[in-house]
């Protein structure tokens, strides 16, 4: 069981207000809060053993880089990677995904070759591989959704497979439905296929525990700021022998082994792929995060979002005129505590604008998932509320308010 | 921000546009859209003499933009050219009688920047910097 009330201690922002309101922080998709041990991690780094890592031969350089390995090995096994080997530290999940896409990408896709993605993926799992598609001469084909438009059609799955597919990236879970997708059974059907398989890990890693050992994914990206960590610092997990065959993208220092005046040997994993000086506070202010996540259990986790979230759908889905995209309450375990919804006729942008007066922040937009959200949806806009573990039902008492608000402003029934 | 954002006469604006459809033969017309919010606004003047003889918008988009597009259409109608060349940010703000925040001027001023580029348009001009930003 999680202690909400305890947990919420430890967020200094949650005590603050919005507009003259406590504030309701409800867009943990787009980024998460951070409890005061992740501030206090990075202060300490600057305030006590600020020095660059690697090869420092004095005390505080040692300390640091100590700090900063400690950190990949938590992520490491956060994940249950085989070792800080395979944990490359990224600014974020968008600039894992595009090292893929140009690294292994590169190198791997030729002309006429096939890259198969979904209807549902975030632009930046999207995005890097239609300019891998053109730079290379390759076709990129889409999963389609199912009928309900909640799901991913698995028929449509087994037929873009059949194409054998170099390489399948696909979202864990959808930041603008909340479905989540059974990556390990679509992984195991791809390798059949002979594709690697990318897990765009963004929405899941945050509120589930992640096994890519039994995922058994090629690749999976994900970032610190979504999970309680500061921004500025994600991860790509790679297979250690995908890792060994690829070349850097960045070239500078710390990822060689060897320079001469006209070639160089690359470093030994990870340091291959992090040039130049790394974001070592907020790798270390992550390693925060994790210890935090780790302390409340990502099982808990999991289950009190669950409870949130069905709670919340089925308490929307009786008030008349709102809409909710995405899995419904009696499908509460395929989906995550992300719920892009509408009122009416009314725009996302004035939903989220009469929420902001309640002090409930929530967003409003195409979720950089533009082809989802108007080809699919037919929005040019949704709202959208997202839970996370120090989220509570009585805050949704406020989002209820709210919809009431909105309703009589704009006059819908 | 406050709520007075959803004045009266915004939202009625809102909900019953003036000026809101074509016009056949425009003098000039121009259409934008701002891809964050799908805010999607196109501009139709007819020009007579130097003056706004008649002006329409169509689109969709939230509250803020469909108010501002309604509003700013009956202040243009019968204006000179001159004059509409010269409007900026805070004349909209005027116009609408709220200030929107940093967040949706954009809202606000999606009809001006369109209205604006339509008459450079009519002029045979590029855009200038300063609409380009709206
Ligand atoms: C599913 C998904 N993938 C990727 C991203 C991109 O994450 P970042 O902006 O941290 O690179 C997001 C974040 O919004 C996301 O929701």
């Amino acid at each position: 069981m999680m202690d909400v009330k305890s947990i919420r201690k430890d967020f200094p922002i949650l005590s603050t207000k919005m507009n003259g309101k406590p504030l309701v922080y409800l867009d943990n998709a787009a980024t998460s809060q951070k409890p005061a041990s992740v501030i206090e991690r990075i202060s300490e780094y600057y305030r006590t053993y600020n020095a660059n890592i690697h090869r420092g031969i004095y005390k505080i350089a040692e300390e640091a880089t100590e700090e900063y390995i400690k950190s990949k090995n938590n992520v490491a096994k956060f994940i249950n990677a085989a070792g800080m080997e395979e944990i490359i530290y990224t600014k974020n999940t968008t600039e894992s995904i595009n090292l893929v896409a140009l690294s292994w990408g590169s190198a791997n896709i030729k002309k006429g070759d096939h890259i198969l993605i979904t209807e549902m993926e975030h632009h930046s799992n999207l995005v890097p591989w239609q300019l891998l598609a053109k730079r290379n001469g390759a076709i990129l084909d889409y999963v389609k959704l199912d009928k309900s438009r909640n799901h991913l059609d698995i028929g449509s799955l087994e037929e873009q497979l059949e194409k054998d597919p170099k390489i399948v990236a696909v979202t864990q879970v959808s930041n603008v439905l909340g479905t989540i997708n059974d990556v390990k059974s679509i992984s195991k059907k791809a390798h059949k296929h002979g594709a690697k398989v990318l897990v765009d890990g963004a929405q899941s890693a945050p509120h589930m525990p992640i096994d890519v050992k039994s995922i058994d994914c090629d690749f999976f990206a994900f970032s610190s700021h979504k999970m309680l960590g500061p921004t500025g610092i994600g991860v790509l997990y790679a297979k250690r022998e995908i890792l060994e065959g690829m070349s850097p993208i960045i070239g500078g220092g710390d990822m060689i082994s060897t320079v001469d005046y006209y070639s160089c040997t690359w470093n030994e994993l990870p340091w291959k792929f992090e040039a130049g000086t790394s974001n070592i506070a907020d790798a270390i202010g992550f390693g925060a995060a994790i210890d935090y996540l780790n302390k409340i259990g990502m099982e808990n986790i999991h289950s009190y979002e669950q409870g949130i979230t069905k709670y919340a759908l089925q308490e929307l889905s009786n008030i008349k005129n709102v809409k909710i995209f995405g899995p419904s309450y009696d499908e509460i375990k395929r989906r995550s505590g992300v719920i892009s919804f509408g009122i009416g006729n009314v725009h996302a942008h004035d939903i989220a604008q009469v929420f902001d007066s309640e002090g409930i922040a929530i967003r409003a937009g195409h979720h950089c998932a533009m082809p989802l959200v108007t080809n699919e949806l037919g929005q040019s806009a949704v709202a959208r509320m997202s839970f996370y573990i120090y989220n509570t039902k009585s805050e949704f008492e406020t989002v209820l308010n709210a919809i009431r608000k909105v309703k009589k402003i704009f006059m819908v029934d | 921000m406050a709520l007075d954002l959803y004045a009266e006469e915004i939202i009625s604006n809102y909900e019953h546009p003036h000026n809101k459809g074509k016009i056949d033969k425009p003098s000039a017309e121009m259409h934008e859209h701002n891809p964050v919010c799908g805010d999607d606004i196109t501009i139709y003047v007819k020009v007579s003499k130097g003056k706004v003889e008649d002006i329409k918008f169509d689109g969709s988009g939230c509250s803020i933009s469909i108010a501002s597009a309604s509003m700013l259409t009956d202040y243009a109608k019968g204006k000179s050219l001159e004059e509409l060349e010269k409007l900026g940010v805070k004349d909209i703000i005027n116009l609408i009688g709220v200030d929107p925040g940093p967040a949706r001027l954009h809202c606000a001023t999606i009809s001006l920047k369109a209205l604006k580029e339509a008459l450079f348009l009519y002029n045979h001009k590029k855009p200038d910097v300063e609409t380009k930003r709206l």
